[in-house]
């Protein structure tokens, strides 16, 4: 008898799953949702990180709003120009592309051994929660505060701390997402272009008599950039001094010669080490 | 025998420690030669600076005028000049405009005897303007406008009005001193608050640990003619938050989102109905608080009378400095008050003390990952869960802690005080808080 149980059970379940996968069969034949050819395939460009740097929420989103709205092709960070080109072949228009890529870079080289804290932070580990306390531990307000919440958002691993202990951003694997400068509390994550070769790695507006007393790598607004390199593009506003990547002179005197050393260069080398 | 009323969810029973100040009568702080007064004092938008640098202010004059619905008067603590005005950090570690005065001149009011006014003929509408030009806000530390708290809406009925005389937080004594020396002038300034709320009932909460303060209230509250009753609670932390307190008292909750006008009921801490006496009686504005100054380092912990805009410093260097190098200085209570860093920060209409702590009090120590052990659930009085909340802050999932309820959160400390990984849970929830408000502006 046992034997025949196990038949009938085997009869009527294959049967029950027989009937409705059939029916799933025809369902999925009659009650198929047509998808744009052409949504697709353009959906199939885009690199589908779903980082939101284009302002859309995803990939899928922005390939709609490019169908639907007539939104601009060279909004996709990641993929830079080769995809905006490929956009714009299958939507069949020309585009006039110009787009350098850019990346993100911490322009604060202060830590524990160059700057002034105010007191011993122990609390949440990230960088927002520390900015609600006395706006961080440093004195200085436009640094970085070393929490690494801009590490903890970067999809694509590109931010870390360095051999200084320092967070640093790794141009080649940045996808210019912008998610660290969103999430930054002191402004201290900005955009440099990718081929930059120096940086001005500080953030404070203070005066040169108070930057003085607190960070020892900080930019004093001393305008010597802006004399030593003055095709570099050196510009000193608010005590800071910054670049303007349009300028193609040399910067290298400048950096040589910046008296806090805070002129940088923006790719590290194997030969920089920690002083 | 009846047992005592209280809350029926969470709770803690962190040591109470208010021995140290309790016998101790209030005295008068000496006034500072610098007072930096902050123009946000309050929760609301920030007042209005009505002076510039140079410039001469009398004593109690008015210094930052209120803007918009939710907003506060500040007035001048002392008389002076101008030094400067700028940017100062407060306690709780945001940043506020900030005017700095230099002690100058002579004390209008000080050392003089004052005619009391007689407040019965006015009108509850000119009480409650007289409230708001005072600058009077809830002293509990919550610093919410009083005149905004008052001003009921049409639809709704006051039916229980609480004066908060619980003072929950360990360590601090100034509302059981407050209550034990003025309390004729606590139930004048409560028949003022009778007059513009018109309430059904006057509840007086006192928690059970200050039995003094519970007799002698008890004998005083046939001053007020309503129908008052003065109600001991049991000893546990967070009685003396109005939620908590409502619920033990009239068995009523406050719905998520809401206010106690809700649900009919509205409360004020002792210190407050104070400062509404002088106010309404003296003419006197928000000038003044009562501050405790103790905790284990402290070499003589005293209940302080001190000026807004006195530094912290100063009321420890009156209470003979410190007796061993504290771990941490903390302004407020020891649950929600602030750590702060250094010593020349104000004193605000929030401050309700001062307490520096040594290490053995402090206990603190290198966190370590969540349990799951659920404590912090257990003692939760509003019912959230903690460990969820913080590990969603934690991945920055913001909204699903908005769904979770993290608004409810009113940052009492329980969670922290009984995680035993030692997660600071509450610095997380305020971590969302301000994280979700900024998406929220963003768009």
């Amino acid at each position: 008898m046992p034997l025949l149980k196990i038949l009938y059970s085997f009869i009527s379940v294959t049967s029950i799953g027989g009937v409705l996968g059939l029916g799933l069969a025809i369902a999925s034949k009659l009650l198929q949702v047509k998808r744009d050819e052409k949504l697709m395939s353009l959906e199939e460009t885009l690199p589908g990180l779903n980082c939101g740097a284009c302002g859309y929420a995803g990939c899928s989103q922005y390939a709609e709003a490019i169908v639907k709205e007539n939104e601009e092709l060279t909004l996709c960070g990641p993929g830079g120009q080769d995809t905006a080109s490929e956009l714009a072949d299958l939507m069949g228009v020309k585009i006039e592309i110009s787009i350098e890529k850019k990346v993100t870079q911490v322009h604060c080289r202060g830590g524990q051994a160059t700057s002034e804290y105010l007191y011993s932070y122990r609390g949440v580990m990230d960088c927002n929660a520390m900015y609600l306390l006395f706006e961080g531990d440093k004195v200085c307000k436009y640094g970085c505060l070393g929490l690494g919440s801009c590490i903890k958002v970067c999809p694509t691993d590109a931010i870390d701390y360095d051999e200084e202990g320092l967070v640093w951003v790794d141009r080649d694997k940045c996808i210019s997402c912008g998610k660290c400068i969103d999430v930054c509390p002191t402004g201290v994550m900005k955009w440099v272009p990718y081929s930059a070769d120096y940086i001005v790695a500080c953030n404070s507006r203070d005066k040169a008599s108070v930057v003085k007393k607190y960070c020892s790598v900080g930019c004093t607004g001393c305008k010597r950039c802006e004399k030593k390199s003055p095709e570099g593009g050196f510009v000193v506003e608010d005590y800071l001094a910054t670049i303007d990547y349009k300028a193609k002179g040399e910067r290298e005197n400048a950096a040589d010669d910046c008296p806090s050393k805070c002129i940088i260069p923006a790719v590290k080398t194997a030969t920089k080490v920690s002083t | 025998m009846r047992r005592l009323k209280t809350f029926p969810k969470g709770g803690v029973h962190p040591p109470g420690n208010k021995h140290l100040t309790s016998g101790k009568a209030i005295i008068n702080a000496a006034i500072p030669s610098i007072s930096r007064i902050p123009l946000q004092q309050h929760i609301g938008s920030p007042a209005e600076c009505l002076i510039n640098p140079g410039e001469n202010v009398k004593e109690g004059m008015l210094i930052g005028r209120s803007t918009g619905f939710i907003s506060a008067q500040i007035h001048s603590s002392i008389p002076g000049v101008v030094k400067e005005v700028r940017d100062i950090y407060l306690a709780n570690g945001f940043k506020s405009k900030g005017v700095v005065i230099e002690m100058e001149g002579e004390f209008d009011t000080l050392g003089k005897r004052q005619e009391k006014n007689n407040w019965e003929k006015l009108s509850a509408e000119e009480l409650l303007n007289i409230i708001a030009d005072r600058g009077i806000v809830g002293m509990g530390g919550a610093t919410f406008p009083t005149h905004v708290k008052y001003k009921i809406p049409k639809h709704a009925k006051v039916e229980a009005f609480v004066v908060n005389g619980t003072e929950c937080e360990p360590y601090l004594t100034a509302d059981h001193r407050l209550m034990l020396e003025k309390t004729e002038e606590i139930m004048e300034g409560a028949r003022i608050v009778d007059k513009i709320l018109n309430p059904e009932k006057i509840y007086i909460a006192i928690e059970a640990n200050k039995l003094d303060a519970i007799e002698v209230m008890q004998k005083a509250v046939s001053l007020l003619n309503k129908h008052a009753e003065v109600v001991p609670l049991e000893i546990k932390y967070p009685q003396g938050d109005e939620k908590q307190l409502l619920k033990a008292i009239i068995n009523r909750e406050v719905p998520s989102g809401g206010l106690p006008i809700d649900i009919g009921a509205v409360v004020s801490n002792v210190g407050t109905i104070f400062a509404i006496y002088e106010a309404v009686v003296m003419g006197k504005p928000l000038i003044e608080r009562i501050v405790t100054v103790t905790g284990g380092a402290i070499k003589n912990p005293q209940n302080l009378k001190v000026r807004i805009g006195t530094p912290i410093g100063d009321l420890i260097e009156e209470c003979g400095g410190f007796s061993e190098m504290p771990v941490k200085v903390v302004a407020g209570g020891p649950m929600m008050g602030f750590a702060i860093y250094e010593l020349e920060a104000p004193v605000t209409k929030g401050t309700s003390g001062v307490i520096a702590l040594t290490k053995k009090e402090v206990k603190s120590n290198n966190q370590t990952p969540c349990l799951n052990c659920g404590r912090c659930i257990t003692v939760c009085p509003m019912g959230l869960n903690p460990t969820l909340l913080f590990k969603e802050i934690d991945h920055m999932d913001y909204d699903s802690a908005m769904e979770e309820g993290l608004m409810d959160c009113k940052e009492c400390g329980c969670c922290a005080f009984m995680c035993p990984a030692h997660i600071p849970l509450v610095h997380g929830m305020k971590l969302g808080k301000y994280m979700a408000k900024k998406k929220k502006e963003k768009g």
